[in-house]
């Protein structure tokens, strides 16, 4: 006998994820899914942002990990409410594990959260985790071939931030082949050049992230 | 090793339809995956067999499909195939190009015993 299915796999994470953005959007707090490689400097991009707009933005921050909270003690010294995922060797985070962290934060008093996800150019793309948008760190170090190695991940990418630009002139690193196959495989995205050692470039990523909010906080229901 | 989640997808769509319809056994699952997807099939197949072991799905093929990437233009409305990543209408060269098939992760059919 042959049974007609016709099923997403996705389907329970999707849900899942479509009521987190439903909650969190009922607070006009826009969410970002931080993803990239071990190493390209994701929680160094979440602490230079942290410092940059702590003052003007109420920021909280989920960190996800595979056993260690590493990062979440590194971002504890700014002040901010952050909450540890330890995914067990899990290599992504999914909706149901968000859903449960997110208990842990006081969504009322929040602008801006930052979902810090496992490092990870694969896995992590499938995943939605009730976020508003992806943003994908890409360092220079890890060469210019990876947009087309892994383009899902850098297609679904709202923006794209090119890290250790001031490591630039140590690498063979391509950028005007890497800004090329950013811009075919994903046209609407926005590419910011940055070193999240000297702050340079990053004002870009700040504006982004400032505007975000606040049209998500004017489309608040 | 995110096939190890997408494989426990699987088998849940896949029990719970069988159980429904009073299915004693899983032969075959029918599935269509994307080519713009992260799944390796092999490491699926792999997966699934671990997951599905001491299950109504333990002796399920998995017949798996590959799906094209094809792109539709927004603008111009001409459907294309989407080759080496450039998201750009061939016809009119929009880039506001809109992804009808290549991301599929879905279960076709079942056949049960």
């Amino acid at each position: 006998m042959e049974i007609q299915v016709m099923a997403n796999v996705l389907d329970r994470n999707d849900q899942i994820a479509a009521e987190i953005n439903a909650r969190i959007s009922s607070y006009g707090i826009f969410t970002v899914n931080l993803l990239g490689s071990p190493g390209s400097g994701k929680t160094s991009l979440l602490e230079q942002t942290i410092k940059a707009l702590n003052k003007e933005l109420r920021i909280a921050v989920i960190e996800g990990d595979l056993f260690t909270s590493k990062d979440a003690d590194r971002i504890a010294c700014y002040q901010v409410p952050v909450v540890q995922i330890n995914t067990s060797g899990g290599c992504h985070l999914d909706a149901s594990m968000v859903k449960g962290a997110l208990d842990k934060l006081d969504l009322s008093a929040l602008d801006l959260l930052i979902i810090e996800n496992v490092g990870n150019l694969v896995c992590t793309a499938e995943f939605n985790v009730g976020e508003d948008a992806k943003a994908t760190v890409l360092s220079v170090t890890e060469g210019e071939d990876k947009p087309l190695k892994y383009p899902l991940i850098f297609k679904q990418s709202r923006i794209v931030v090119l890290n250790k630009i001031d490591l630039l002139s140590y690498t063979g690193f391509n950028m005007e082949a890497a800004i090329e196959d950013l811009s075919c495989l994903n046209p609407q995205s926005v590419l910011v050049a940055a070193s999240c050692r000297n702050g340079d470039g990053l004002e870009v990523w700040y504006d982004w992230l400032r505007g975000q909010v606040a049209s998500k906080k004017g489309s608040k229901p | 090793m995110h096939e190890m989640a997408i494989a426990q997808g699987i088998l849940d769509i896949a029990l719970d339809n069988a159980e429904r319809h009073g299915a004693k056994k899983i032969s075959r699952i029918r599935l269509l995956i994307g080519k713009m997807t992260g799944v390796e099939p092999e490491s699926l197949h792999f997966c699934f067999s671990a997951l599905a072991a001491g299950t109504k799905a333990s002796e399920a093929e998995l017949d798996i499909v590959i799906l094209p990437l094809i792109g539709c233009c927004r603008d111009c409305g001409r459907e294309f195939p989407i080759e080496a990543m450039r998201f750009f209408c061939p016809a009119c060269s929009s880039a506001e190009v809109e992804i009808i098939s290549g991301r599929e992760l879905r279960v076709e059919y079942l056949e049960v015993e």
